[in-house]
């Protein structure tokens, strides 16, 4: 009796999760939930025979349904499944993968940030007759089965804070991490630590987390996924999603939506677009391995799957430390992997998860490797191999050439120097007659000493030569209003004069009107200091993301550059530095694998030249969606070179200007040290609207100012346009690490 | 200090005759007024479109800054040159309950000013007798501090000279900064309460409320 019940009820939820996946009116659906229903309704006044003779028919129906539905899952219903209440989540996960587990800093509603759960847990495999423990840190988001306090798993700021925080314990502790990420994407909030720039922070620590890390992605949403994401090798479920926006926000922009639901036909069609099923990724490279489900996806109580994603974490670590020990074990290891239906209850080799620092080393070698790697075939503007050929030689040469220059005789005329300077500081008279000539020979031996730039005062050295550039905007005779006008007074502006002399400043009250980016190319730089290099490299469309190309090809025409990011060398008063710069004019200055290639090879030049690097932002509206997750690995990837070049002792200024917003912000701006706004700048997590349709709170219209994000602590200080060249002159003397060739 | 009540009545009179407040519509400087972007009659909120004024090929757009009906709407003026301060249109905005008993109240009661920006809160003393008897009721004696004036954490207490009054109205938040010149409180004599108790009365017993 109870048996016939809950076999009926166990039916009755496939046929409702089936329901929910095709939608109501798919092949009869509908029809088998409502005889289900009927049949549990009245399950108690029936004669029980009624329902045993349906049973077999409607089981058989369902099975049938399920079978059809598996063959014709488009992504769009992939992205449904993963939304599901029925799917798994961590808290699941900790119960059946685990063997024992501690959820840290919370317990449910109790909690700085529910959508996070970070928890010390116990993980054990067998070897033939003895079991080992292994501890973790298991860190992911919880969806929570309709719990609203968990907001569905989007983290806000302060649960990524946390995230970081027991990651640093994890290496602390030397255990590995495993990460589940869960998540439709970050809680749009600006409130300190800020979105965007928790992830940063998070990213930037990652890069260099000396421990193993494994991601297992089961809805991964853009930068709320990055924030845990940058590990050492990724596992997706196979019917998970990754993806840069959801598909609703893509037809929304694609539709050039301002409110209201896209249709649902353009919402299938941007899902499919966006590649962002699990087979899709794997073949983008974004992903490093599937993890088999069933075929319309795991749900709660699906303990076979629970039983493989196990031995799959477990794998995963085990390959990861034993790339660190020996390739031949490690090739072995990998071959032995058992792909099939079964998973072996016998693991046949135990791993010891514990690192030395050598092998440390290696790891973190491997994860800078894998970063930069990844997703560069889709890398277009590839030049001719003889060019690759010469090129690689230049490289080596700037290498030797910088390396010996700055490196070796800096150090050792650093060494002797100091030991004079000992010697003299002694000040027995006694020695300088002795010191004296020696330090002549010396000199004359090392040759003409080359004097860093002296320092004099601004005024002389940042002479302002013949203005040449006018701004075309400042070719037209009329006035402007200042936005201020109201609240400050200002009187109106003559744009001849608002564009030439004043900077686009309105000199009452300070207001920066936009500028285009050439201004920036005239007047910021020494003039004719400017030497662009991989200008070649061009956004492509790695995705064929329909209509995408022609929307690139206008770009291309319209400013006659291959991709929103400009790299070149350029002097400021004499102080050599490379810039990195994103435009307004090619498509939003949005991120792609062309742009994140540049900076991450502008990061490299300027690590190997020894000279500062500066991010100046003219406006960047994210990553670009038509790239797709191509474009989501540009954050750990350009994060991950920033940081290697911060690292090696160099100075990264970030300096934003007009619109700075999303995955940029969140990873490789973001983590910038220093980093400095032009006044009237925004900059931010996620623009107004999308925080409206997330969160349903409307934001006041100063919320991403320049100077709100100065008072929250995002950035380090406000500039004046005017000042700009002064003020980076400044910076360039006064801040950052002792390897820059001027120190 | 008596309350005037022919001046009240009159204020009343007023007020009854005429339950608006006319804001007029100026052009804030001189160009040609291109077009009308409200009608005669319509409602507008604070920051509504009115007009578009051009000047050296600078199309301002000028916004309300009250809500009420638009009258006298000038149309003829549309593409004509007009010099700065020129009336445009009226916007009448419709007094409610509490506006008019403000106003009433400030020609009423003596108001004592802000002497200087900064927080202001109740005298220890004086605050318990408000918390007991309510507003409106509660004394204030000679020679007794009636307020404190606190500006980064220097406390200055402000005294109460003259006759015995009664607190009337409290106008100002205790957590928030007050601007110079803000009024505080107002009082009045104690033997003028029950009048202006009813002068109350009957202002919420006409006026819809909003």
């Amino acid at each position: 009796m109870s048996e016939l019940y809950r076999e009926l009820t166990d039916l009755w939820e496939r046929a409702v999760y089936l329901r929910d996946i095709k939608g109501e009116d798919w092949e009869g659906i509908s029809s088998v939930v409502e005889a289900l229903e009927e049949l549990r309704r009245d399950f108690y006044e029936r004669p029980l025979d009624e329902a045993r003779k349906r049973l077999p028919q409607l089981r058989s129906r369902l099975v049938e349904l399920e079978e059809l539905a598996a063959r014709t899952l488009t992504p769009y219903e992939i992205v449904k499944i993963v939304r599901h209440p029925q799917r798994f989540t961590l808290q699941d996960i900790l119960e059946n993968v685990y063997d024992s587990y501690t959820e840290l800093g919370g317990e449910g509603e109790i909690n700085i940030d529910p959508a996070v759960v970070v928890a010390r847990a116990m993980i054990s495999r067998r070897v033939g007759d003895r079991v080992y423990l292994h501890q973790v840190m298991v860190i992911g988001h919880e969806k929570g089965h309709g719990e609203e306090f968990r907001e569905g798993g989007s983290a806000k700021p302060w649960g990524n804070e946390k995230a970081l925080r027991y990651m640093r314990i994890a290496e602390t502790e030397g255990i590995p991490i495993h990460f589940y990420i869960f998540t439709p994407g970050a809680y749009p909030i600006e409130d300190y630590p800020g979105a965007a720039q928790q992830i940063a922070r998070n990213l930037y620590a990652m890069a260099k987390l000396k421990v193993p890390m494994i991601s297992f992605i089961s809805e991964g949403g853009s930068g709320g996924a990055e924030a845990i994401g940058l590990t050492d090798l990724r596992l997706m479920a196979s019917r998970g999603y990754y993806s840069v926006i959801s598909p609703e926000g893509a037809a929304a922009i694609e539709a050039k939506l301002r409110e209201g639901r896209p249709p649902r036909d353009l919402v299938e069609r941007c899902a499919r677009n966006l590649k962002l099923t699990a087979e899709d990724n794997l073949r983008l490279g974004t992903i490093d391995r599937i993890v088999p489900e069933p075929p319309l996806g795991a749900r709660r109580r699906d303990y076979a799957f629970f039983k493989r994603l196990r031995y799959e974490m477990i794998r995963a670590t085990d390959e990861v430390v034993l790339q660190t020990r020996s390739l031949r074990t490690f090739r072995k290891y990998v071959l032995s992997r058992q792909n099939g239906e079964e998973v072996p209850d016998d693991f046949g080799i135990y791993v010891n998860w514990e690192l030395s620092e050598d092998e440390k080393e290696i790891l973190l070698e491997n994860r800078s490797r894998k970063y930069r790697e990844m997703g560069r075939w889709a890398v277009c503007g590839r030049a001719s191999r003889l060019k690759t050929f010469v090129e690689k030689g230049h490289d080596l040469g700037t290498r030797v050439f910088h390396g010996l220059r700055y490196g070796v005789f800096r150090q050792s005329h650093r060494a002797l120097r100091r030991m004079f300077e000992e010697f003299t500081q002694e000040g027995s008279a006694f020695l300088k007659p002795v010191t004296d000539p020696v330090k002549t020979v010396y000199n004359l031996v090392a040759g003409k000493r080359r004097r860093p730039p002296r320092i004099v005062s601004p005024i002389e050295r940042l002479e302002e030569q013949e203005e040449l550039y006018v701004s075309p905007l400042a070719l037209e005779d009329r006035t402007v209003t200042c936005p201020n006008a109201e609240t400050h007074g200002c009187p109106d502006l003559w744009v001849p004069d608002l564009y030439g002399e004043f900077c686009g400043v309105c000199p009452n009250c300070g207001h920066h009107f936009p500028l285009e980016y050439q201004w920036y190319l005239n007047n910021i730089f020494d003039r004719g200091s400017i030497k662009e290099f991989n200008e070649e490299i061009s956004s492509g469309n790695p995705l064929n993301f329909e209509g995408y190309a022609q929307k690139l090809a206008e770009a291309r025409k319209k400013t006659g550059r291959n991709s929103a990011m400009l790299t070149f060398e350029a002097r400021i008063g004499g102080i050599s530095l490379i810039v990195a710069m994103l435009i307004a004019d090619f498509r939003q200055g949005t991120v792609g694998v062309a742009e994140g290639e540049k900076f991450v090879r502008a990061c490299d030049r300027a690590r190997i030249t020894r000279r500062p690097l500066l991010a100046l932002i003219h406006t960047t509206g994210g990553i670009r969606i038509h790239e797709g997750t191509l474009g989501v690995i540009q954050m750990p990837r350009c994060t991950l070179a920033a940081r290697e070049y911060v690292d090696s002792g160099g100075l990264y200024i970030v300096v934003y200007d007009n619109n700075s917003y999303a995955g940029p912000v969140a990873s490789f701006l973001g983590c910038a040290p220093y980093q400095f706004a032009l006044r009237s700048t925004r900059l931010g997590f996620a623009g107004p609207r999308v925080i409206l349709e997330t969160t349903g709170k409307p934001v006041p219209p100063d919320y991403h100012s320049a100077e709100n994000a100065l008072r929250r602590g995002h950035i380090q200080g406000v500039w004046d346009r005017r000042e700009l060249r002064l003020k980076l002159y400044e910076a360039l003397l006064t801040m950052g690490g002792r390897n820059l060739y001027y120190r | 200090m008596a309350i005037e009540h022919r001046k009240i009545n009159a204020l009343l009179q007023k007020l009854r005759s005429l339950p608006y407040r006319v804001h007029a519509v100026e052009t804030p400087h001189t160009g040609y007024l291109r077009e009308f972007r409200v009608k005669e009659g319509e409602e507008v909120h604070p920051g509504s479109p009115l007009f578009v004024l051009e000047r050296e090929r600078n199309p301002k757009l000028v916004r309300a800054r009250v809500g009420g009906k638009v009258r006298q709407v000038r149309t003829e003026l549309t593409e004509r040159f007009v010099e700065a301060g020129e009336r445009v249109l009226e916007i009448w905005h419709p007094l409610s309950q509490e506006e008019v008993i403000s106003e009433v109240l400030r020609k009423a009661l003596t108001v004592i000013h802000a002497p200087e920006t900064a927080r202001y809160i109740l005298a220890p003393e004086v605050e318990k007798r408000v918390r007991k008897e309510g507003p409106g009721r509660a004394r204030v004696e000679p020679g007794e501090d009636l307020l404190i004036m606190t500006f980064m954490k220097r406390e200055t207490p402000l005294r109460h000279e003259g006759p015995p009054m009664v607190i009337y109205r409290i106008f100002f938040d205790p957590r928030e900064l007050v601007p110079a010149g803000a009024a505080l409180v107002g009082l009045c004599a104690p033997d003028e309460v029950p009048y202006l108790d009813r002068v109350l009365a009957r202002i919420r017993e006409e006026w819809p409320r909003s």
